[in-house]
């Protein structure tokens, strides 16, 4: 079962990249009110339906792949 | 009797750099420096440990995330929850706040730039194992070599936790936090570096003032066990 995973650095924690990210689209003529870069995880894991595949790749966000200090994520099952 | 030396190991993980310099300047100051390789699940008999700055694991995922999980980095835990000495420079510190031993987090510089330089530091508490030998408000200058270094404490961080503050701020950490300790200062991380200032060749030998302190602190523990 394929997932994809969003990490995103939390609202409020200050994020650079996403500033500089900003500014240079405003460089290019673009009307940007705020950028934040966070990170694409893409899995494919082993799951008997899309809960349990749900459920497993929560667990991997808590343990390893996002930092709950300073990043949220998010689960999408792409099945 | 001669003062026993006690025994301080340095952990190398792939991507550890400054491994070799902290088993240097600890042996320069008088310690029996024992390197560890990152997949011993057990730690060899040991009086103190020092996580060495570099980048484990090429910082993959985040600065310290992967090397949390090591075998070694495990048995170092067991190591603190006894009570066991733990000091992480830079990339250790990064990888002790990952696993939890320290509070808080490393994020990238708020300049987008790695800086190299040495920058002067206040020395907040002197009554820990890796202080006793400075002066609570005095400074020392060390060299800082990051591009991960903004530190973010938990909102219910303890100032009390807050060992070392930059004078100016190189990396945009919130209150100008350098260095921290656990709650029971058994634990601590920094990220300057003081093993590559143990010399006045080196510009400052500032640095010797925490590891001498460190190698004092793992001297006595050896004492009491005599």
């Amino acid at each position: 079962m394929k997932a994809t995973v969003l990490v995103r650095p939390k609202p409020g924690i200050l994020d650079p990249q996403g500033e500089a990210v900003g500014s240079a689209l405003g460089h290019l003529g673009f009307e940007v009110q705020d950028a934040r870069v966070g990170k694409v995880i893409d899995l494919e894991v082993e799951a008997a339906d899309e809960s349990a595949a749900r459920a497993q790749v929560e667990q991997m966000c808590e343990r390893l792949l996002a930092n709950p200090l300073i990043e949220s994520y998010e689960v999408e099952i792409v099945g | 009797m001669a003062s026993p030396q006690p025994r301080i190991g340095v952990v190398t993980y792939p991507g550890s750099q400054d491994d070799r310099d902290a088993l240097w300047a600890l042996a320069a100051l008088d310690a029996e420096a024992v390197p560890v390789w990152h997949d011993e699940r057990e730690l060899p008999d040991l009086d103190a440990v020092v996580l060495p700055g570099g980048f484990s694991y090429g910082d993959h995922l985040r600065c310290g995330a992967i090397a949390r999980f090591s075998p070694t980095t495990a048995a170092v835990r067991e190591f603190a929850a006894a009570g066991g000495l733990v000091l992480g420079i830079c990339n250790g510190f990064q990888i002790l706040c990952e696993a939890g031993l320290l509070p808080g987090a490393l994020l990238r510089n708020e300049s987008l730039r790695f800086v190299c330089r040495d920058v002067p530091v206040t020395v907040e508490r002197d009554d820990l194992p890796f202080t006793a030998r400075c002066t609570a408000g005095g400074r020392l200058v060390l060299p800082v070599k990051h591009g991960d270094g903004r530190y973010l404490p938990p909102p219910d961080l303890d100032p009390a936790q807050v060992v070392l503050r930059y004078v100016e701020n190189p990396n945009g950490s919130v209150d100008g936090i350098a260095g921290v300790c656990n709650e029971a200062g058994n634990v601590m991380g920094l990220m300057p570096h003081p093993e590559h200032a143990v010399d006045p060749l080196l510009g400052s030998d500032d640095g010797a003032l925490l590891l001498a302190s460190l190698v004092d602190a793992a001297r006595e523990r050896v004492l009491a066990t005599i």
